[in-house]
C-alpha cells in the first residue's frame, strides 16, 4: 500500500534496489587491501634503500601514497577506481589526499587564494578535528590516569 | 608475509569502512571521522601500535593510523612537559602526511583541471 | 483560454511548437536517443575553461539551434523563460543578459523544463506574447559540485542514485501553425512523503508525478487510453514502478503507456546508476525524440510530466525532507490522420 503519506517511507522500501553488500565488500577489501599492499612495498624499499627503521619509515610511506593520490585525482582516474571500490578508497590515506586535491580543484577557477587555498580543507577539515579533538581528550585523560598512578 | 598481512589486514579495515555506509547508512566524511576517532583510542592501550607490528603499511595506511599517529605524538609530549606537551606534541607524527597533503593538493589543483 | 476544474488550463487557441533545440553531452551522445539530438559535445567542458561556462554554452547553443530553425532573430521573441539548477539560476540570468529578450527567469527545480513551457503557452494563448522562447539547462559537473562532491573526489555511488544530464533544451511557442501542438497542462502542487535521502530522489518525486498525473486525468475526464505516452522526467528506473503502483492502487493504470526520459536518453549498461536526471533531462527527450515524432505523426497524443525535486545541498544535512513537484504538458501531432 503506497498510497499511504504517513507510511510511505516504510512501505516503498519493498520497491527499493536491494544493496549488494557482499560484492560492495569485496571490492573494498580488494582495492583497500591492494593500497596497504603497494604501501608495504613503498615501506620497505625505504626501509631497505634509505634505512629508515620501522618506526620512521612510515612518514615518507604515507607522503608518497598522497603524492600519487594527488596525481590520479589530477588526471582525472582516482574518481573512476573509487566508484568501483566505495570505502576501499575512502579509508585509506589515499582518500584523504582525493578529498583534499579534488576540492582544491574543483574551485580551481575562483582564484588560487579564494578559490585553491580557501576550499583544500572543505572535506578534509573534519578528519583533523576529530582527529585532534579525539587525540587531545584521549591524551589528557590518560596522562591524568598515569598522573594518578 | 608482511606483504600478506599488509593485505589482509588493509583490506579488512576498507570492508568494515564498506558496512558502515551500507548496512548503517553513514556518509564517507562520517565513515573516516569514526575512523580516525577509534584509530586513537586504540592507541590509548598500544593496541595499534600491536597491529603496525604484525600489519605493517596494512595498519599505517587506512585512516586510522592518522588517530593513533596523533594521539601517539601527543603522549609523548605529553610524559615529557605535562598537559601543555599534548598541544605541543599532537600534530608531531603527522606533520609530513599533513604537509605533503596540503603541498601536493595544492600543486596538482594549480596544474590540474578537473575532469570530470 | 479556458480553466478546466481547478489545475488544469486548456488553451483554446492553437498553440505551436514552433522549432526545438536540443544540445547534450558526450555521455548523452553515446545513449539510444543520440541521432534527435541538434549537436553532441566530445568533451563535458563543452570547449570552454569551467563548467559553469559549459553549461551556459549549452543553453547558448540550444537557443540558436531553435532560433535558427524557426527562422527568427532574437528581436523577434516577446519573451524569454528559463531555468536551471545552478544557486540564483545563474546560466539562465546570465544568457538573458546576452540575448537582451525581456526575461522571466524560472525555478522548478527539474520540473522548470514543463513549467517555462506551461507558463509560455499560457502568456502565448492569453495574448500578452507572440513568440515566446523557453529553454532550460543542466550540467553533471555543476550538479555534482552545487549538490554532491567536487567531480574529482572519490565518493560512493548509491544504486537508488541519479545522474545529472549534460545538456540544454529550448522550445518555441508561437501561434504560427506547425507540427506539435501544446494543447493543456496541468500545474502541480507540492508534494512530500518524507523521503529525506538526496540519493533517492526517484522515490521522493514518484507521488508528486501521482498528484499530477491522475488530477490531469480527473480534470480531462480521459483515460489512458486516450494517450500514446505518458512521459515523467527523472523519476529513473527506481521512481518509475513506484509511479505506476501509486496510480494503479487508485484504479489508473498507466504502465503499459508509461516511459521516463532519465530511462529512455541512456542504455542500461551506462554508468548512470539509477537513469539521468536534471532540467535538460526531460527537456533534450521532448524537445528532440518526442518532437520529432509528434512532428511525423508516429506519436499522437503525449502528456509530459517534469517532475523536480525543490531541495538545496544543505536542507538534507539540516535533515529536512524533500517536497517534490511535477508539472504536465499535453502535446498533440498537428499531423492530420
Amino acid at each position: 500500500m503506497l498510497n499511504d503519506p504517513k507510511n510511505y517511507k516504510e512501505n516503498v522500501k519493498a520497491y527499493q534496489p536491494k544493496v549488494p553488500y557482499f560484492m560492495n565488500c569485496f571490492k573494498a577489501f580488494l582495492v583497500g587491501g591492494l593500497i596497504s599492499l603497494i604501501g608495504q612495498g613503498v615501506q620497505t624499499f625505504y626501509m631497505h634503500v634509505f634505512h629508515f627503521s620501522k618506526q620512521t619509515a612510515g612518514n615518507p610511506t604515507v607522503a608518497t601514497l598522497i603524492l600519487a593520490s594527488a596525481l590520479l585525482t589530477g588526471f582525472g582516474i582516482y574518481d573512476k577506481i573509487a566508484n568501483f571500490a566505495g570505502a576501499g578508497t575512502i579509508v585509506p590515506v589515499t582518500g584523504f589526499a582525493n578529498s583534499i586535491t579534488s576540492s582544491a580543484l574543483e574551485h580551481k577557477n575562483e582564484g588560487v587564494v579564494l578559490g585553491i587555498a580557501t576550499n583544500l580543507f572543505q572535506l578534509a577539515g573534519e578528519v583533523i578535528v576529530f582527529g585532534v579533538v579525539s587525540a587531545a581528550v584521549l591524551g589528557i585523560v590518560r596522562l591524568f590516569i598515569e598522573h594518578l598512578f | 608475509m608482511i606483504f600478506v598481512y599488509a593485505f589482509l589486514v588493509g583490506g579488512g579495515i576498507c570492508v568494515v569502512g564498506q558496512l558502515l555506509m551500507d548496512v548503517f547508512k553513514l556518509t564517507p566524511a562520517h565513515v573516516v571521522a569514526t575512523f580516525v576517532v577509534i584509530g586513537a583510542a586504540l592507541d590509548v592501550f598500544g593496541i595499534y601500535d600491536h597491529l603496525i607490528e604484525f600489519a605493517g603499511a596494512g595498519a599505517t595506511v587506512p585512516i586510522t593510523s592518522f588517530g593513533h599517529s596523533l594521539l601517539h605524538g601527543a603522549m609523548a609530549e605529553g610524559h615529557e612537559h605535562g598537559y601543555l606537551g599534548i598541544a605541543m606534541g599532537i600534530f608531531k607524527l603527522t606533520s609530513a602526511g599533513i604537509t605533503s597533503a596540503i603541498l601536493f593538493g595544492f600543486i596538482v589543483a594549480l596544474i590540474f583541471k578537473p575532469k570530470g | 483560454m479556458s480553466k478546466v476544474r481547478k489545475q488544469t488550463w486548456r488553451f483554446d487557441q492553437p498553440i505551436y511548437l514552433g522549432a526545438t533545440g536540443t544540445v547534450v553531452g558526450p555521455l548523452e551522445a553515446r545513449g539510444p536517443l543520440s541521432a534527435s539530438f541538434d549537436k553532441c559535445y566530445e568533451h563535458l567542458h563543452c570547449g570552454q575553461k569551467s563548467w559553469t561556462e559549459a553549461e551556459r554554452a549549452l543553453l547558448r547553443r540550444s537557443i540558436s539551434f531553435c532560433l535558427a530553425k524557426a527562422g527568427k532573430a532574437e528581436g523577434d521573441i516577446d519573451l524569454f523563460l528559463a531555468g536551471d539548477l545552478m544557486d540564483q539560476t545563474v546560466t539562465s540570468n546570465f544568457i538573458a543578459r546576452e540575448n537582451r529578450i525581456p526575461f522571466l527567469g524560472m525555478f522548478g527545480a527539474c520540473s522548470s523544463s514543463m513549467e517555462t513551457l506551461a507558463t509560455g503557452a499560457m502568456l502565448v494563448d492569453s495574448g500578452f506574447a507572440d513568440n515566446v522562447l523557453c529553454a532550460v539547462s543542466s550540467h553533471n559537473a555543476t550538479a555534482e559540485r552545487q549538490f554532491r562532491y567536487p567531480t574529482e573526489y572519490g565518493g560512493p555511488t548509491k544504486l537508488t542514485q541519479t545522474f545529472t544530464v549534460t545538456g540544454a533544451g529550448a522550445a518555441l511557442l508561437t501561434k504560427e501553425p506547425g507540427k506539435v501542438k501544446v494543447k493543456e497542462a496541468t500545474i502541480g502542487r507540492v508534494i512530500d512523503w518524507g523521503i529525506n535521502d538526496a540519493a533517492n530522489l526517484g522515490t521522493a518525486m514518484a507521488p508528486a508525478a501521482a498528484d499530477t498525473i491522475w488530477t490531469h486525468f480527473q480534470d480531462t475526464g480521459r483515460t489512458p487510453d486516450d494517450y500514446d505516452l505518458v512521459v515523467t522526467g527523472d523519476l529513473s528506473g527506481v521512481g518509475s514502478p513506484i509511479l505506476d503502483e501509486i496510480l494503479l492502487e487508485k484504479g489508473l493504470d498507466i504502465s503499459s503507456i508509461h516511459q521516463d526520459c532519465g530511462t529512455m536518453i541512456y542504455t542500461s549498461d551506462q554508468p548512470v546508476s539509477a537513469g539521468g536526471s536534471g532540467c535538460a533531462c526531460s527537456a533534450v527527450v521532448t524537445y528532440g525524440y518526442l518532437f520529432n515524432r509528434l512532428a511525423e505523426g508516429s506519436l499522437k497524443r503525449v502528456l509530459v510530466v517534469a517532475t523536480g525535486a525543490l531541495l538545496n545541498s544543505s536542507t538534507p544535512k539540516e535533515k529536512d525532507t524533500i517536497p517534490c513537484i511535477a508539472h504536465a504538458v499535453l502535446l498533440e501531432s498537428a499531423k492530420e490522420g
